[in-house]
């Protein structure tokens, strides 16, 4: 399980992976973005049938379509609702991809591939653009860190304070987008989503301090990885089912201990502690 | 005269069995979808009804493991997933969108897997493409009636709370003074999306229920405060870009040389897309002229109740 090869490539990257989904989940989940966190990776699946399409390399067609769409829905949603704008510029992007399969030969396995990952397939030559993918990740973050949480909690002194919205909010999908550009030939479109919202869930039923928080949920992040891929490779079942299901578990786990925590608690704070605000 | 029309109708578009199930499925579904979108979008629960489409499709990809028919695959899968998010906490605004988000990561393990199994043991192919995609040109005719009386279902369901709904959807404090089992009613909703949402997976695949259910509504409301004329406005935009695309999915077979045409989904997204677009023109002339007003949600919920 262990042995060098395909198997520690699949650790270190998905490793990677946990990392940075870990740390953008947490200000997914904090914001409510988790629709916006669907719709990129979702989109950007037809970046990669276009590239496929137009045979240059796969990374350039997944980060183009995933920037467009963050750029997309950041500019849309001045002018309208934010799931709405999500919707169509999702559904849109979809759309083309099917436009750009029905023009390839390409097969059936690549797709599946595609959208829910092939973390035992990945090369050596493929972790170094994964690597620098998340570091660039985790230092927009850090970089954009207060203004981000600011404007994450409360809003109206974020304003007040001359930090835009719209432009937090842009900026952010763009660390989405970034995220998914690289998370997405490792995992697949749809699973960086189950990573992005089951562990940060959980941290923040857990505790309501930011930091403490991140580190939690980068925490639930790797072991839900590297349980998704022990078992899998146990079982031969995809990786993708594990971190799904994991996922799902570890935010119910969270949403019953808080549970737990406060039928025991009798102190009337212990409501507004246990959800931060 | 002649060459404008067959420029327009390629040959053999009304004759053919086909294009005439495909309009005839794709309508029915655009208008229940229409109808549910209203409030969809109104309740600012676009995610909720996109995500049940995945959940759907999830039960669909199990259902065809199983062997069994694709229609209770996809709406059983997506009834029990809206009971899941009601449940945990789809209710509440602050907490609709991890449920939503939980419950699609957990469905789309589920699919992972279906499919995984499915092309294992190679029962079916196409099987990815015909689950996440679909085609309203590919549905058989004899789910008809199943889409008529399931969408007959889910619209009567509406109607019958329509009030109730509409009050605890524009202002649910309102609502809970006045007695109104808002819990209940948002039950009711979220069943009723589950089913509209499946439905349509079903018959025009994933990409298409969600275009359907969201585009036309978020244009008719952009144009219109009146609930009432909102879905017709949907209504109508919804079967409009369904036809508009079929017909030119069937055209495109005959543009160029290579005779592999587009996928219609293409055609109805381009279209939903573009009156999305197009509905947003009149607001912006409007704010042209006096000066920008605030955020475009809570001045159209005090519009709504007004």
């Amino acid at each position: 399980m262990f042995a060098p090869g395909f198997m520690m490539n699949a650790w270190t990257t998905a490793t990677i992976v946990a990392v940075v989904a870990g740390v953008v989940g947490y200000f997914v989940v904090l914001r409510g973005s988790a629709f916006p966190a669907h719709a990129i990776p979702k989109g950007a699946f037809a970046g990669a049938a276009g590239a496929a399409l137009l045979g240059i390399n796969t990374l350039i067609g997944l980060g183009v379509f995933s920037l467009l769409g963050a750029l997309g829905i950041g500019a849309m949603s001045r002018r309208g609702r934010r799931d709405v704008v999500t919707a169509l510029a999702l559904v849109v992007m979809l759309a083309l991809g099917a436009a750009f399969l029905s023009r390839t030969t390409e097969y059936e396995p690549e797709i599946y591939s595609l959208l829910f990952g092939e973390v035992l397939g990945v090369s050596t030559t493929e972790i170094l653009p994964v690597a620098g993918l998340g570091v660039a990740c985790v230092v927009a973050i850090a970089l954009i860190y207060r203004p981000l949480m600011l404007s994450s909690i409360v809003p109206e002194v974020a304003e007040a304070r001359g930090i835009r919205g719209y432009r937090i909010e842009t900026g952010f999908l763009i660390v989405v987008a970034l995220a998914t550009t690289m998370t997405v030939p490792v995992v697949g479109a749809l699973l960086i989503f189950s990573l992005m919202i089951g562990p940060p869930a959980a941290a923040r039923s857990l505790t309501s301090r930011p930091l403490l928080a991140m580190v939690l949920s980068v925490v639930i992040a790797l072991v839900t990885v590297w349980a998704a891929i022990a078992l899998s490779y146990q079982y031969n079942w995809p990786v993708g089912f594990f971190v799904g299901i994991l996922g799902a578990l570890s935010y119910g786990a969270g949403r019953g201990w808080a549970a737990w925590r406060r039928a025991r608690a009798t102190r009337p704070g212990a409501l507004t502690a246990t959800f931060g605000h | 005269m002649h060459q404008v029309y067959t420029a327009i109708f390629e040959p053999g578009f009304f004759a053919s069995a086909q294009v005439r199930v495909a309009v005839t499925i794709g309508a029915a579904v655009a208008v229940v979808c229409a109808v549910t979108g209203v409030f969809t979008v109104m309740r600012g629960q676009s995610f909720a009804g996109h995500a049940l489409g995945d959940v759907a499709a999830a039960g669909g990809s199990g259902a065809l493991l199983a062997g069994l028919n694709p229609l209770t695959g996809f709406v059983g899968l997506s009834v029990v997933g809206a009971a899941v998010m009601d449940l945990i906490g789809v209710q509440r605004v602050r907490s609709r969108d991890l449920a939503t988000g939980v419950v699609l990561g957990a469905a789309i393990g589920l699919s992972a897997l279906f499919l995984y199994l499915t092309s294992v043991t190679g029962a079916t192919t196409g099987a990815v493409q015909q689950v996440l995609f679909g085609s309203i040109f590919t549905t058989n005719s004899s789910t008809i009636p199943a889409v008529a009386i399931l969408g007959g279902i889910a619209v009567g369901a509406l109607a019958l709370v329509c009030r109730p709904l509409l009050l605890s959807t524009v202002s649910p404090d309102v609502a809970v003074a006045r007695g109104v089992p808002v819990r209940l009613v948002s039950l009711l909703y979220m069943l009723a999306l589950a089913v509209s949402v499946g439905l349509s997976s079903l018959a025009t695949g994933a990409i298409l229920s969600t275009a359907l259910l969201i585009g036309p509504a978020a244009a008719a409301l952009r144009l219109t405060k009146r609930v009432a004329w909102a879905m017709c406005i949907a209504c109508l935009t919804g079967v409009l870009a369904v036809l508009l695309g079929v017909l030119l999915a069937y055209d495109s077979y005959y543009w160029g040389s290579g005779h592999n045409g587009l996928p219609v989904s293409f055609f109805i997204v381009s279209v939903v897309f573009v009156t999305y677009l197009a509905s947003g023109l009149p607001a912006l002339r409007a704010d042209r002229r006096r000066q920008p007003a605030g955020p475009a949600t809570a001045a159209d919920h005090d519009k709504i109740a007004a």
